[in-house]
């Protein structure tokens, strides 16, 4: 039971954050909200047993990733959203789009069927420690997708100096 | 039209997804866990801290709304009170200079999270973690000597 209050405040919480975040005219209030929303899904991954992942949530997204989206956002310069024809017009493929997508969530969420149980076991995990357990898979089995991680991290630097550098 | 065409395409796309999802767990039935069995209970401390923070804040302005006196003029309302007089908008155009500098730090700290785990577990693996992380140093160190001959760390 204990599980299940704190999943329904982050749940409920989570859900009120989104719509707060697609519903503010200031942009700047969205980013806010969404700084919480990222706090709050860091406390999800922790009842996932995924500790460093909550922590790497709080260290990239609340921290770098928010810096980001305000620079973006001061860049845009926008005073206050406008509800322009564009954003609005095309409500009806927006609606379906939205009702096929629930309709394949709670789909999948009554069809879903529990993995067996692997060689991480929480109690594997919590005996070698998030961060080790992470670093042994991910520097041996995973090590291709680890390197394409430092070309994919090349190109943001070139492609950011390319784009914001005059010379 | 064209708008139109694509979003079909997404919706189409993310059906196949799901289907097929769906699909790969429904093979894989042995022994299952339950899920939500699982709290973490040494982060306690770490949501009590957050909710006496929040708690701190919003109590301590409420309280202080009650009690303050309220006679607002232009004066007292500007962004700093006793400093320089306020020009413009503060919503301003803003230089791209910071975006490069958002990027940078962003690329970079994103470096730093994998040092993390790769030094806890260097003492296991050993050589082959060391080459590789030379490896992936070497190319972020591209993209930072780059960054360097475009002057991206000069302000002007």
């Amino acid at each position: 039971m204990t599980p299940k209050i704190f999943f329904i405040y982050f749940a409920i919480s989570m859900t009120f954050m989104s719509v707060m975040v697609i519903t503010r005219r200031n942009p700047v209030h969205s980013v806010l909200w969404m700084i919480g929303l990222f706090f709050h899904i860091a406390a999800v991954y922790l009842f996932l047993n995924a500790e460093f992942l909550a922590a790497v949530q709080i260290i990239l997204y609340a921290g770098a990733i928010m810096v980001l989206f305000l620079f973006v956002i001061m860049m845009l310069n926008l005073k206050e959203e406008v509800v322009a024809p564009r954003f609005i017009g095309e409500w009806p493929i927006g609606v379906a789009l939205g009702i096929a997508i629930i309709t394949m969530i709670i789909y999948s969420v009554f069809t879903i069927q529990p993995g067996p149980v692997g060689e991480h076991t929480i109690e594997a995990i919590q005996k070698t420690t998030h961060a080790k357990a992470i670093g042994s898979l991910l520097y041996t089995k995973y090590i291709f997708p680890f390197e394409i991680a430092s070309l994919v991290l090349l190109v943001a630097v070139v492609g950011a100096i390319v784009l914001a550098k005059k010379r | 039209m064209i708008s139109y065409l694509t979003q079909i395409c997404v919706i189409a796309m993310m059906f196949t997804y799901v289907t097929l999802f769906v699909n790969i767990n429904q093979i894989s039935i042995m022994e299952p866990i339950t899920p939500g069995s699982y709290i973490p209970t040494e982060y306690l401390p770490a949501l009590l801290l957050m909710a006496a923070a929040a708690a701190f804040a919003s109590v301590s302005i409420f309280i202080g709304g009650i009690f303050r006196l309220r006679r607002p003029y232009r004066e007292k309302l500007l962004p700093y009170e006793s400093g320089n007089p306020v020009v413009g908008e503060p919503r301003d155009r803003f230089s791209v200079k910071f975006y490069i500098t958002a990027m940078l730090f962003v690329v970079f700290d994103v470096e730093a999270v994998f040092l993390y785990p790769w030094a806890l577990s260097f003492g296991k693996i050993g050589l082959y973690a060391l080459v590789e992380m030379i490896l992936f140093i070497i190319i972020l160190a591209i993209g930072y000597i780059y960054a360097w001959r475009k002057e991206a760390f000069k302000w002007d």
